[in-house]
């Protein structure tokens, strides 16, 4: 019987910058089930977070409802987390970055506390561009209520039981795209290779990011006729380009072949070193990759990758010109700077 | 890399590092679990099947199994007590007579001698009496054991142990012939044996003959294994209050124990070597050390000092370990005065050799330039049709449960050639078993859950005590609680995570959930260092195999480092598919007249 993790680690782990070895970044072990995708972006996020020399306290996990909520439990121990009510995770966010700007905000949603529940919370916190990031695992139904197909199952999608999902699907990347969001990715939860980067740009970037994942649910959601099991999603699978995040102190050493390779310089410093596949498809033009997603749909085909990013990004703090430093570091001195700023302000408004 | 052929039980064997490091491939694992279990007499079975000498193994055994034990390997661990659960079983089994062959047997017409009868011969008489053959003991002392009784003491071998392993195999219907010192090989092969089995040891050991003063005082001089010997066999019942040990064997360590026994107050092992370096087993000199005997190193023995006859010490250089530029290690003189000790008496237990006074050189028995007899690694035959060697008497002196492991394949060989049969082609294959553990979800046949524990020491009995009497065991054993607390640090490297790649779906969960970072999917590299190089966790370790598998749909391989894996069957258990599943391996040598024929 276990749901025990052996304390025993590999004994020649490697140590980040920080000197933490990658278990340092670890969750509890597991309650989702065996093989379910979530379970891989968690182990994704735990890698990336580890490379990225993050500190685990300078980090809030954030969820709302549902197995993909469920999953800042498996990951990051030592970090904050909050696991709030269905659908509302981006209000908890926005209240808790306005109060404290210094941490990472790392919202982790699903399909149904995004597309259903969620709507009106996601895109309101696209438009207001919450400097966070925000990860869709994404499988197409209702895990946690065995399997009814959600507002991102495919029309024409099979269920587990049999039935064809009549009814549109939400295309997530699409809308976000649509409202503004000003870092898109796209990925795959069998795919460590791209979206472990992305992770790592998202959490560089300095705006709201957002990542949709297809994570396939291996209990509901695995069987022939879906289009969201790890068969047809790795058949229709198709990258804009390959990727690569370079940290800004590292060389770039990589030669693609000329036209096919783009670097992205992120506001830091940092670079995304793409290697482009897909044709008339420009990452920082986005009527182009509004483009691209509708061709890519029209072929039954699944985009991934980095699909949309702007480097210029304004987000919440700057738009409302609220104060740079966190409120929690603000001093009974900052807050109440005695009768004569007072009389200043009083004097400015006469 | 090529896939792994996990249809060759060799791959799996040496997954199970203890049994693989084991020259009798006892299945300790196994036997582990049985005594965690309370299983006793199964466990002692178990071992009593493998090893012959369960309740002597488990107080002496060289234990290779243990430095190679995985748990040994991992963060600040020590490999699990596997000779002293041993010991466990053998202290708690009920009546396991009734579980052994039961004599008389039906003759098979058959007429095999074996000549000493050390673990080695008695090994093959194990084996081969219950198959009928008429088995011929010869042994110049008057019990049997060989140098089981003779070298090692009884406070770390109580006779009462000895003799109940002994017997059980002499009760197999043995002809015993001791106190008879066979002089003659000649003779032994005009007798109408159909096979003739060697197992005289290393009986002779090496002495200082040419050292200054070393005849003058020959009365305080004394060669260690005979001195050993001497002292089982009641010949010698004391020593002078200054003894000087030479040598860092492990019968060094039983000589300097077994003088503070006789009388040796003030007791020292001296040895040529750094302390590091010395061959005694660790706990060995430690234990010595625990009775205050002192070890000193680097000092190289140079003349006895003798006063009008009398032994009065010795005369050392002092010097230190040097490397050569051919990465040699010689031992040089600090250059500074030699150094005198005071002894009464003096045990030189500086090594053993073979000896084979008795054997004519005109039999067709070779011999090469060494004095050793040219002896087959596989059959154990010697270049005379009916004669074989096993046990220290074939390479040299090794230990107890080598000697076993060459019984065994003697018996093998010898019931082959009686039969007619060739001695290597139709040698039996092993016995090999692999079946699924699954009973759950989450529910495995065996405890999966990795313990923290520390490795468990065991109990000594009171130096005050021990000391003042010779044959009082030192060490107590674990009782059977803690002998159950120790059982559970065992990793059960036996239950294998078998992995079938026409079942996976490369969902990760296995790679993701590994504690360890064992598993890795990867793209394949045609050469093995590339594809260590970039697994999760580089594999570094290269006595360790990677397993591989073959191509998946996504053109990457599975590639699991065996190194530290902690078989918590972790892996099996995040499967959905069941791609991984544990299934239990049992290997277990086959013995002679055991295989399909």
């Amino acid at each position: 019987m276990s749901y025990i993790r052996p304390k025993f680690r590999h004994p020649e782990l490697p140590k980040n910058k920080l000197g933490y070895s990658i278990d340092f970044y670890e969750g509890a072990l597991s309650t989702l089930c065996a093989g379910c995708g979530h379970d891989s972006i968690s182990a994704g996020v735990i890698q990336a977070c580890y490379e990225m020399n993050i500190e685990p306290h300078r980090l809030a996990k954030l969820s709302g409802i549902g197995c993909s909520s469920k999953t800042p439990a498996y990951f990051l121990s030592n970090s904050h987390g909050f696991n709030s009510v269905h659908g509302r995770m981006p209000s908890v966010a926005t209240g808790a970055n306005l109060a404290n700007r210094d941490l990472i905000y790392f919202g982790v949603s699903g399909d149904g506390d995004t597309a259903s529940i969620g709507m009106g919370q996601f895109v309101h916190v696209i438009r207001r561009n919450l400097n966070m990031i925000y990860i869709v695992m994404n499988n197409g139904c209702y895990g946690l209520t065995k399997g009814q197909d959600s507002a991102t199952a495919d029309n024409g999608s099979k269920n587990k039981s049999g039935q064809i999902n009549p009814f549109e699907s939400i295309d997530l990347a699409s809308l976000a795209i649509e409202l503004g969001a000003e870092f898109v990715a796209q990925s795959f939860s069998g795919d460590k290779t791209q979206l472990i980067p992305l992770i790592k740009a998202a959490i560089k970037h300095p705006g709201f990011a957002f990542i949709n994942v297809i994570s396939p649910c291996v209990t509901f959601n695995n069987n022939v006729g879906s289009t969201k099991s790890y068969d047809y999603v790795r058949e229709h699978l198709d990258a804009t380009s390959t990727i690569d995040f370079v940290p800004e102190m590292k060389e770039i050493t990589t030669n693609y072949e000329e036209g096919s390779s783009e670097n992205i310089k992120m506001h830091d410093g940092s670079f995304l070193q793409l290697k482009k596949l897909a044709k008339d498809w420009d990452p920082m033009n986005r009527e182009s990759v509004a483009n691209a997603m509708m061709i890519a749909k029209l072929k039954g085909e699944i985009l991934t990758g980095l699909l949309y990013m702007s480097p210029n990004t304004k987000d919440l703090h700057n738009t409302l010109e609220t104060n740079d430093r966190a409120l929690n570091s603000l001093s009974k001195k900052d807050l109440c700077p005695g009768s004569e700023i007072l009389k200043t302000i009083n004097s400015e408004l006469r | 890399m090529k896939s792994t052929d996990i249809k060759d039980p060799e791959y799996f064997h040496k997954v199970v590092d203890c049994q693989y490091a084991c020259p009798a491939h006892t299945p300790v694992p196994h036997y582990i679990r049985l005594i965690a279990e309370g299983k006793y007499s199964e466990a002692y079975m178990v071992n009593w099947d493998s090893n012959v000498f369960p309740g002597v193994l488990g107080r002496t055994c060289d234990r290779p199994c243990e430095p190679a034990c995985r748990r040994g390997r991992l963060d600040s661990e020590e490999p699990v007590a596997i000779c002293r659960l041993k010991r466990v079983a053998a202290d708690n089994k009920d009546d396991v007579k009734t579980l052994m062959p039961q004599a008389p047997f039906k003759p098979n017409g058959k007429k095999i001698a074996l000549i000493g009868a050390g673990p080695a011969s008695l090994t093959v008489a194990r084996d081969l009496a219950p198959e009928g053959y008429e088995i011929h003991l010869f042994d110049e002392q008057k019990l049997g054991g060989g140098f089981m009784r003779s070298q090692i003491p009884s406070f770390r071998l109580p006779e009462s142990v000895l003799n109940e392993e002994v017997n059980f195999i002499l009760d197999l219907g043995i002809h015993t012939h001791f106190n008879k010192y066979v002089e003659s090989l000649k003779e032994v092969l005009s007798k109408d044996y159909d096979a003739v089995f060697i197992g005289t040891g290393a009986p002779r050991g090496r002495d200082l003959p040419d050292m200054l003063g070393r005849w003058e005082a020959a009365a305080n001089i004394h060669i260690g294994i005979n001195w050993l010997g001497s002292v089982a066999f009641e010949h010698t019942s004391k020593i002078g209050k200054n003894v000087i040990i030479l040598g860092g064997g492990n019968t060094a360590m039983d000589c300097c124990r077994t003088a503070r026994r006789l009388g040796g107050e003030n007791v020292k092992v001296i040895v040529r070597s750094p302390f590091s370096e010395m061959k005694a087993s660790p706990w060995e000199k430690e234990d010595a050390q625990h009775e205050d005997i002192p070890i000193i190193d680097n000092h190289v023995p140079k003349s006895f000092v003798v006063e009008n006859g009398v032994l009065k010490g010795m005369m050392f250089d002092r010097v230190f370990a040097l490397i050569d530029e051919n990465g040699k290690r010689k031992l040089v003189s600090k250059g500074e005065d030699e150094v005198f000790y005071a002894a009464d008496d003096v045990l030189i237990a500086i090594g053993q050799e073979n000896s084979f006074p008795w054997i004519e050189r005109d039999l067709g028995v070779e011999f090469d330039n060494w004095e050793m007899p040219v002896v087959n690694e596989k059959t154990f035959a010697s270049t005379h049709p009916k004669v074989f060697f096993g046990g220290d008497s074939a390479w040299g002196p090794k230990n107890v449960i080598t000697a076993v492991a060459h019984g065994h394949q003697a018996a093998i060989s010898i019931d082959l050639m009686c039969k007619q049969k060739n001695l290597l082609l139709e040698r039996p294959s092993p016995f090999v078993n692999l079946v699924s553990q699954k009973m759950g979800i989450h529910e495995w046949s065996y405890d999966s859950e990795v313990v923290n524990d520390k490795r468990y020491l065991v109990p000594q009995a009171d130096k005050k005590l021990t000391l003042s009497n010779r044959k009082k065991e030192v060490e107590l054993g674990f009782d059977p609680f803690h002998g159950f607390k120790e059982a559970e640090r065992c990793l059960n490297c036996d239950m294998q995570t078998v992995f079938s790649e026409t079942k996976c779906i490369e969902c990760d969960a296995c790679m993701d959930v590994c504690p360890t970072a064992c598993i890795s999917f990867v793209d394949n590299e045609d050469e093995e260092s590339d594809l260590r190089a970039k697994l999760k966790v580089p594999a570094n370790n290269l006595s360790q195999d990677l397993y591989v598998s073959n191509t998946l749909p996504t053109k990457r391989v599975m590639v699991k480092d065996e190194n530290v894996c902690l078989h918590c069957g972790l892996c099996a258990e995040r499967c959905p598919t069941s791609a991984w599943d544990i299934q239990k391996f049992f290997y277990s040598v086959t013995k002679a007249g055991k295989g399909c024929h």
